[in-house]
């Protein structure tokens, strides 16, 4: 018996017939695309998962941004398990002390086509696995895949799994095993052995509150919802904080670098404990009753991060390929995460139908994904993830800000008012920030976001 | 120490509310011999779940019935080979209703 596993080996063995065309390692949004995809194009594919269903192992933290949905599901709003349709985006720096939100609201937001919505993946994942099943996909839950099957040349042809006699064999196999990718890394396309540095960990609270409280104090209605994302809520740990309305229940919670979090002596929860407490969002959560605590890693380290995408007989998409974009003020995943599978599911479809089911047959992925959003975001945005989790600007950066704008609205007469360069001068020196570095962070800034 | 303990207590609370369907093999094993070297015992501090607690010999105590399955303990793990870490078996495990 063998187990998932960092030390997995892969199995050698003759070709023989296929079980599948396809074999999808995953149902959640990656693997419920590519799996979708492929039976859309008319292959045999197995969706494999690891939970009892689809989305139980899964954690997001705010808002599915679902227009790629477009070319998988028409009028997919209509159908989708939303939560509420987010209108309201703030971005929140804070200190101990000090809170400045930047407050975004639009009703465009509020109807279709939409633009973000709050889930629960549970509900969600199932959705999108539906979707595969109903075009002809096998679901095969409460199924653990253990390994890669290889052939002499060393090209994957299926996988084996959890179950008795369960191996099955497949033209290609697409990873879509999540950020611990055991698949990925047994197949040799993570460069290196040591990926702490690219990830974070996301520890989330569900609270419970009556909807019309929901509505009331976070100024919305109807179905319409709210997302924050806090910076300067971690302590001394690299990281963010975000804030989430759901139906009847809202969920908080913090991201966190690991290399962080192993150095320092808090604890997760201690972290969300301290986030409940401040003055800018005890008063949003009070009272919600605990109804679920949850926690998963993030691979934030993006473009830079990303293993290889293709091998012989093989594709890897999602968080497997460490694909969630976490860019500052963009945070998304699962809307890459759909687009790489249905990408991955096209391209192995392809491949089947050729006949060429080696790296050079499966090249077309590579193609897709550099022409759309998957990774020309991700090349664009490639230096974003390290400057937002610098030292600077975790550290001082939010106490910098707070303190530039307490400054100048702060009346201190008889006192006139400071000019704006000596406030600023005050606030880099009070924060210990060089204004060299400040432009040079802002420049990398700007160039991302050319 | 009573924030600590009170923190504790709340903590247990937190976790009832997550459904954990246990598996007979612990999908975690923990080499203790290995751990007794290890000075900074990473792992006691970050996993979420708390599975992890430092015994007076200097050993690791560990359960794998809470987990949430994330993985953290192994990255951050500094012991060679202290920590070994698989999924549990099919359809066991952590069940996120609202994750």
């Amino acid at each position: 018996m063998t187990y998932a596993g960092p030390g997995s080996l892969s199995t050698v063995v003759d070709e023989t017939t296929k079980t599948f065309d396809v074999i999808v390692v995953g149902a959640g949004p990656a693997g419920s695309a590519a799996a979708l995809e492929v039976a859309r194009a008319g292959h045999s594919v197995a969706l494999v998962e690891r939970g009892p269903f689809p989305g139980a192992k899964n954690v997001y933290g705010g808002v599915v941004y679902g227009r790629i949905l477009d070319e998988l599901v028409p009028r997919w709003w209509e159908h989708m398990p939303v939560q509420r349709w987010v209108t309201r985006r703030s971005t929140m720096v804070m200190t101990p002390t000090q809170a400045l939100t930047v407050d975004f609201r639009t009703q465009d937001w509020g109807k279709p086509p939409y633009n973000g919505a709050t889930a629960h993946r549970a509900d969600l994942d199932s959705w999108l696995a539906e979707q595969a099943v109903e075009a002809g996909a096998v679901l095969v839950p409460s199924t653990v895949v253990t390994s890669l099957l290889r052939d002499r040349t060393g090209a994957v042809v299926g996988v084996r799994t959890d179950r008795p006699d369960g191996d099955l064999t497949a033209g290609v196999v697409i990873a879509c095993d999540g950020v611990n990718s055991f698949l990925a890394k047994e197949a040799g396309m993570y460069k290196t052995g040591h990926e702490a540095e690219h990830l974070t960990l996301g520890v989330k609270q569900t609270l419970a509150l009556p909807r019309q409280t929901i509505e009331d104090r976070f100024a919305i209605s109807g179905r319409d919802g709210v997302d924050i994302e806090m910076l300067g809520c971690t302590g001394g740990i690299p990281g963010g904080g975000f804030l989430y309305t759901n139906l009847d229940s809202v969920s908080i919670g913090v991201v966190l670098a690991l290399t962080g979090v192993s150095k320092a002596k808090t604890r997760p929860e201690d972290l969300i404990a301290e986030l409940k407490r401040h003055p800018a969002i005890a008063p949003l959560i009070k009272g919600g009753e605990q109804i679920e605590y949850s926690a998963h890693l993030i691979p934030e380290g993006g473009y830079h991060a990303m293993p290889e995408l293709i091998g012989d007989g093989m594709l890897v998409a999602g968080d497997a390929a460490a694909m969630c974009l976490a860019a500052g003020i963009w945070l998304e995943g699962v809307n890459f995460a759909i687009g790489a599978g249905m990408y991955a599911g096209r391209a192995a479809a392809a491949a089947v139908k050729s006949g060429d089911v080696s790296k050079t047959g499966l090249a077309g992925y590579r193609t897709m994904l550099e022409r759309s959003f998957v990774l020309t975001d991700h090349r664009k945005l490639r230096d974003f993830p390290g400057l937002v989790l610098s030292d600077r600007m975790q550290q001082r950066y939010p106490g910098l800000v707070c303190d530039l704008v307490q400054g100048m609205f702060q009346v201190d007469n008889p006192l006139p008012k400071p000019g704006l360069r000596k406030l600023l001068r005050r606030a880099t020196r009070d924060n210990g920030v060089r204004l060299r570095d400040l432009l040079r962070d802002g420049w990398t800034g700007m160039r991302g976001l050319r | 120490m009573t924030d600590r303990r009170y923190a504790e207590a709340a903590f247990e609370d937190v976790m009832s509310t997550v459904e954990f369907r246990v598996a007979e093999r612990p999908h975690i094993t923990v080499d203790t011999d290995v751990c007794r070297s290890c000075t900074t015992k990473a792992c006691v501090h970050a996993c979420p779940a708390d599975l992890f607690v430092p015994t007076s010999e200097g050993g690791i105590l560990f359960n794998y019935e809470q987990c949430f399955e994330c993985g953290t303990c192994y990255q951050v793990c500094d012991g060679e080979g202290a920590i070994s870490w698989s999924y549990p078996d099919g359809g066991y495990g952590v069940v996120f209703k609202r994750g």
